[in-house]
């Protein structure tokens, strides 16, 4: 299994979630974050005097996935959340060794 | 505004119900720019001390209301002593005045003109605070409040405008306050920060207004009520001397709001809202003296030179260093002396008085008074307020300890916090004081029909 992890732009979040249910994904969970990238933050003027924000508002997706599909997935959110603009995010993904469904207790793919 | 001159050629001057009614209405105005000015203070404070700067405007309505009736007024309008202060048992208490006694050669009662001329002495020293942000000692301040416009405020109000005051007498135009009071509170703040220091961070943290949208509608009620503020100051409007104030006031705030914004899209980049709304307000301050010698056209230049020398000047601390929190010297000291010494080049004649400025053919005359008035003014205000501070200072402290400036002055000084951020419901919050009879318990609660809903 792989757990893919999205860190996007807030404002993409439905493009993603229709491009995931269209792909099959049954669950996802979304968290609430800030962070930057190489470009860093952006600059704001408050009578002359300048400050940087570089915490910008993101959102985390994460999906758990079967190795198999990992690839396509990825491909799916990067799609998805793409507007060509700087700070649009990063998708990664890390191998999961066991998932549990907490409800019947089925572990592995069956999990998911 | 010129007490002891009538504007009236009648022998027997009456009471005008219009007039009368015409400056009650201003005089409320005026009184709401406090509220106004302490949503504009606030919502440029972080979110941790929005409360305190709200109190700090507030109380002031509190305090010079009663120092007023008490002996305020007669300090700043009683009868001159030396060219420098006034005296009127009669005014001690607002005892010896009838109701319809008239106001000096007005048409309005005496009683009319003290509470319109409280409104000024109420926002004076609540525009101080604005340079005093985050780290007062509310106590100190309401002590400083008190000591302040006791030997600041009345006595340069009684300069100023009080008959036989001495830049009245020598022909100074202020005609709604330019000196008495926007020069007079930046320089006040200037000399209490320079006494207080700065806020724990300055020029290190981030200090960013934590609510624009605030500052708009305090800025917005600003502009609202000083129609009454500059329209007011003729004392009456029987002929037509109240609709120029009004007018160039519209117009000078409006100039001054584009040069402020055009400044700061070239130097910055953006058209920023607070620039809109410190730009009004500098107009705002700048045409307050001027107002009533000027043209449309003269308030326009005012206007504009006052939003682009203020928009400049705010940024002055940074490079010399002092922390004028709210720019209190940059909008109203440096507006203030602008716009009273523009009045020594664009004073028409004819309108207010008959003083005409430079370039209007009157030479450096009033332009020379205009520069003694601001020096007078601003000199005695800056001594005077750092002294008072350091008074106090050294009495009982003027600053919260660093760690409550560090965590926020609402708590320390007010048990309170502005907004509450404990999520849905306002979980977090537990009651740890006696609670109420009845409340003791569910059964007593159930019991108890009084509790509140």
């Amino acid at each position: 299994m792989k757990l893919i992890t999205a860190v996007v732009k807030p404002h993409r979040l439905d493009e993603i979630k229709e491009a995931l249910q269209a792909f099959g994904v049954q669950g996802l969970t979304v968290t609430e974050a800030s962070g930057y990238g190489r470009q860093r933050g952006h600059t704001e003027v408050y009578r002359g005097a300048e400050y940087t924000v570089d915490l910008v508002p993101k959102i985390r997706i994460e999906v758990l996935v079967e190795d198999g599909d990992a690839e396509e997935l990825i491909e799916v959110v990067v799609k998805a959340a793409r507007t060509g603009k700087i700070g649009d995010g990063k998708v990664w993904s890390v191998p999961v060794d066991t998932a549990v469904r907490v409800r019947t207790g089925e572990r592995g793919p069956d999990a998911l | 505004m010129p007490p002891g001159i009538t504007t009236l050629a009648a022998d027997k001057i009456e009471l005008s119900a219009a007039n009368t009614g015409f400056m009650l209405i201003c005089s409320a105005l005026v009184m709401l720019m406090t509220p106004g000015l302490a949503f504009f203070y606030g919502g440029m404070v972080r979110v941790k001390s929005t409360l305190n700067m709200l109190m700090m405007s507030f109380i002031s309505l509190g305090i010079v209301t009663i120092l007023w009736v008490l002996y305020g007024f007669s300090l700043a309008f009683g009868a001159d002593v030396g060219s420098v202060i006034g005296w009127s048992s009669d005014y001690v208490g607002l005892s010896g005045i009838g109701i319809t006694e008239l106001w000096d050669g007005y048409t309005i009662p005496v009683y009319v003109f003290a509470v319109f001329q409280l409104m000024f002495a109420i926002i004076t020293p609540a525009l101080i605070s604005g340079a005093l942000a985050d780290r007062v000692k509310f106590t100190a301040w309401a002590l400083f409040v008190t000591l302040w416009v006791t030997v600041v405020y009345f006595p340069v109000a009684h300069w100023v405008w009080g008959s036989g005051g001495w830049l009245f007498e020598m022909g100074v135009i202020d005609f709604a306050g330019g000196t008495a009071v926007h020069i007079n509170a930046g320089a006040a703040a200037l000399g209490v920060i320079l006494v207080i220091g700065k806020r724990v961070g300055f020029k290190k943290d981030p200090m960013r207004p934590h609510s624009l949208p605030l500052v708009m509608l305090g800025a917005g009620l600003l502009w609202f009520g000083w129609f009454g503020f500059n329209a007011g100051s003729w004392l009456g409007n029987d002929d037509g001397v109240g609709a120029v104030m009004f007018l160039n006031t519209q117009i000078a705030t409006a100039a001054a709001m584009l040069a402020w914004l055009a400044y700061e899209k070239i130097r910055h980049g953006s058209f920023t809202t607070l620039g809109a709304a410190s730009g009004a307000v500098a107009g705002l301050v700048a045409i307050t003296p001027a107002g009533g010698s000027v043209s449309p056209l003269g308030a326009i230049a005012v206007g504009a030179i006052a939003g682009l020398l203020c928009a400049m000047a705010v940024g002055l601390k940074y490079k010399l260093g002092y922390d004028d929190s709210l720019d209190v010297i940059g909008v109203h000291l440096v507006g203030g002396v602008v716009g009273s010494l523009l009045v020594g080049f664009f004073a028409t004649g004819g309108v207010q008085s008959d003083a005409k400025g430079l370039f209007y053919g009157g030479g450096f005359d009033q332009l020379g008074k205009q520069a003694v008035g601001v020096f007078a003014v601003l000199a005695y205000s800056l001594v005077v307020s750092a002294l008072l501070a350091f008074v106090i200072d050294k009495a009982m402290g003027m600053r919260v300890p660093e760690d409550d400036e560090v965590s926020g002055i609402d708590q320390v000084e007010h048990a309170e916090t502005a907004y509450d951020f404990s999520g849905a419901g306002g979980g977090s919050a537990s009651r740890t004081a006696a609670p109420a009879p009845g409340l003791t318990d569910r059964a007593g609660a159930a019991k108890n029909k009084k509790v509140d809903a």
